[in-house]
């Protein structure tokens, strides 16, 4: 989103060439990219390219600052937003699973962000990480404060960082099972009480419409 | 879970001969100092287990996690403007600043903007919430150094700005105040030349800080130089805010990106220092303040008027995508990237806080200081405990 003054050019030279830059350095590692003109760019790595990419990242993008690491798990989560009522069976929810920005083919999504202080750019990286066996390069060795996002990501969605020094829970006891970030990793609090803040908007009193939606 | 227990084991083997090694060769006694979670100087609940050689430090371990509130999974199960009661809580003393760019996210992935009426608000507020945390820690970093003097000014200053956010948003620590397309109200009446009065007194805080600490020689000797953290390494961490500009490196989000908010339409300058100790970030500190209380003056001079909030649907639903806005919190940088499915709520959020990464680096930093300077190098980095857990 552009201010009101200075409307988004349609062409983003400068975004354009990091995506040309980072395909001539790591070629078919680049899967997908996703730019939106003078705001922001996804780009989508193979798997095995991670560590490259954050290299390549570094020292070819110039990226030196980095933001942070994370993962996003697609899955729908299968309890909602805990607005059901616990006596009840649970009703049918969808399980598709849709990837965003720049695509993806797993259910568990590394991505990271790193930017250059000198262009005033940033992007966001994206990995897929198998289902089954979520493991992924580590990133400790290129950034050094990937070191505490890594042990974050690790606790919180179960991927593993092959490489990384001291891969141990940062925020959750040592004995804690379970992964809390994933989505069928259920939010206890909203399944043995419903929560009265579900219902957000309220009629008010003498109001003309009844909140529609869009 | 066996991986961890046995890494666990191997480590304290590793450091029973390391203690044994140092009693042989320098006839010293290598020691585990606890600092914290329940420490005067932590401001919260940080531990740091500190190896000691004598009075040396060997390595440094930041133990966080004991405020962890699981922010990130709760605003799953919100709506959007649900969320900002939780982000609030973040970075506890600068509130508002939390709240922006999580509803600039929202606004973004809208495609809607709010009226230029509540983006200057936006901004003075935001740059209020800086002044009043900020200026705590320039009380506070003497405190840590054995100076009580400036804490009490600190205490008593801070109150002025924070009486003013009171009266526009009706809470001094949590505002709650920004909505998705504007504020949820205007300034009352009486209020801008209320907070011009209150900007005077807050530069006034400036000046005595910086005769009371910055111009102290014991408190030159106690920083310069004390915990240097050069510029590669600032970056590697991901340190943003004033503790990446103290080394040097000349980045700020409020100039240095474009964003519905008004920081372009007042003067004002980015102070960096090249020496990246404590005497450094403090410097910097002190300065960002000046630099804000100029903000909010020139921002009042020029208050544009209009509504303050914009057309938006009383259900809020927030159309597919991805979007990442971070801005320049008073702690440093802090973005959220928000993932929405069209739905209410948002699909995922993931919070970046700066004191997360600027904690981070300490293991680093301490290596090889002394006991008395692992104090003052916490409190010159000035992590907030709220925005390390989340």
């Amino acid at each position: 989103m552009s201010s009101t003054e200075a409307p988004a050019p349609p062409t983003d030279e400068l975004r354009e060439g990091l995506v040309a830059r980072l395909r001539a350095e790591l070629g078919d590692g680049v899967v997908d990219t996703h730019l939106v003109p003078g705001d922001d760019l996804w780009v989508r790595i193979r798997t095995d390219a991670w560590q490259a990419a954050g290299t390549a990242a570094r020292d070819v993008l110039g990226c030196e600052y980095f933001c942070f690491l994370s993962a996003i798990d697609w899955l729908p989560s299968p309890y909602g937003k805990g607005e059901d009522d616990p006596t009840e069976p649970p009703p049918e929810r969808s399980s598709a699973i849709v990837q965003g920005y720049a695509g993806g083919g797993s259910r568990l999504q590394v991505l990271a962000r790193v930017g250059s202080v000198r262009a005033k750019v940033a992007l966001t990286l994206k990995a897929d990480v198998a289902d089954d066996e979520p493991r992924i390069a580590t990133w400790s060795g290129i950034y050094a404060g990937a070191n505490w996002h890594e042990r974050e990501t690790w606790e919180m969605f179960g991927i593993v960082f092959d490489g990384h020094p001291d891969l141990r829970h940062i925020y959750l006891p040592t004995e804690f099972e379970g992964h809390p970030l994933r989505k069928d990793f259920p939010l206890l609090a909203r399944m043995v009480k419903p929560w009265p803040g579900i219902v957000d908007v309220e009629p008010l009193p003498g109001g003309d419409d009844a909140g529609e939606a869009e | 879970m066996t991986a961890v227990s046995d890494r666990r084991q191997l480590a304290y083997i590793a450091s029973q001969a390391a203690d044994a090694r140092v009693n042989v060769e320098l006839e010293t006694e290598g020691m585990t100092l606890n600092i914290g979670p329940q420490h005067p100087a932590t401001h919260g609940t940080l531990r740091i287990v500190a190896r000691l050689d004598g009075e040396q430090v060997v390595s440094a371990d930041p133990i966080c996690g004991y405020m962890h509130r699981g922010y990130e999974k709760l605003t799953e199960v919100r709506s959007f403007p649900q969320v900002t009661t939780l982000v609030n809580r973040i970075d506890w003393l600068g509130s508002f600043a939390n709240e922006v760019p999580f509803i600039l996210a929202a606004e973004k992935l809208m495609g809607i903007e709010a009226p230029p009426r509540a983006q200057y608000i936006r901004t003075i507020l935001f740059e209020l919430s800086r002044i009043a945390n900020v200026s705590l820690f320039l009380g506070d970093m003497g405190v840590q150094l054995g100076a009580l003097t400036a804490v009490f000014y600190a205490f008593r200053d801070r109150e002025y700005v924070l009486n003013q956010i009171e009266a526009a948003t009706g809470g001094r620590f949590h505002p709650n105040f920004d909505r998705i397309g504007g504020l949820k109200d205007d300034l009352p009446k009486g209020w801008i030349a209320e907070t011009r009065a209150c900007m005077d007194k807050m530069r006034t805080f400036c000046d005595l800080m910086e005769d009371l600490l910055v111009g102290n020689e014991i408190f030159a000797e106690r920083t310069r130089g004390i915990g240097v953290i050069p510029r590669d390494v600032a970056l590697s961490y991901g340190l943003s805010g004033a503790n990446l500009r103290a080394s040097g490196v000349d980045f700020d989000l409020r100039r240095d990106q474009r964003l519905p908010m008004a920081w372009d339409k007042a003067e004002w300058k980015v102070w960096t220092h090249p020496d990246g100790d404590s005497f450094a970030r403090y410097w910097v500190r002190l300065q960002e303040v000046r630099e804000s209380t100029r903000i909010v003056d020139q921002l009042l001079d020029s208050l544009p008027s209009g509504p303050v909030m914009a057309k938006v649907p009383r259900i809020i639903k927030v159309p597919e995508g991805e979007a990442w806005v971070s801005t320049e919190n008073p702690l440093g940088e802090m973005g959220y990237y928000v993932v929405s499915k069209g739905d209410t709520g948002p699909f995922r959020v993931k919070i970046r806080s700066a004191s997360f990464n600027n904690i981070a680096v300490a293991s680093w930093v301490l290596k090889g200081t002394f006991v008395p300077d692992v104090i003052t190098i916490l409190a010159s980095l000035y992590f907030i405990l709220g925005d390390i857990d989340r």
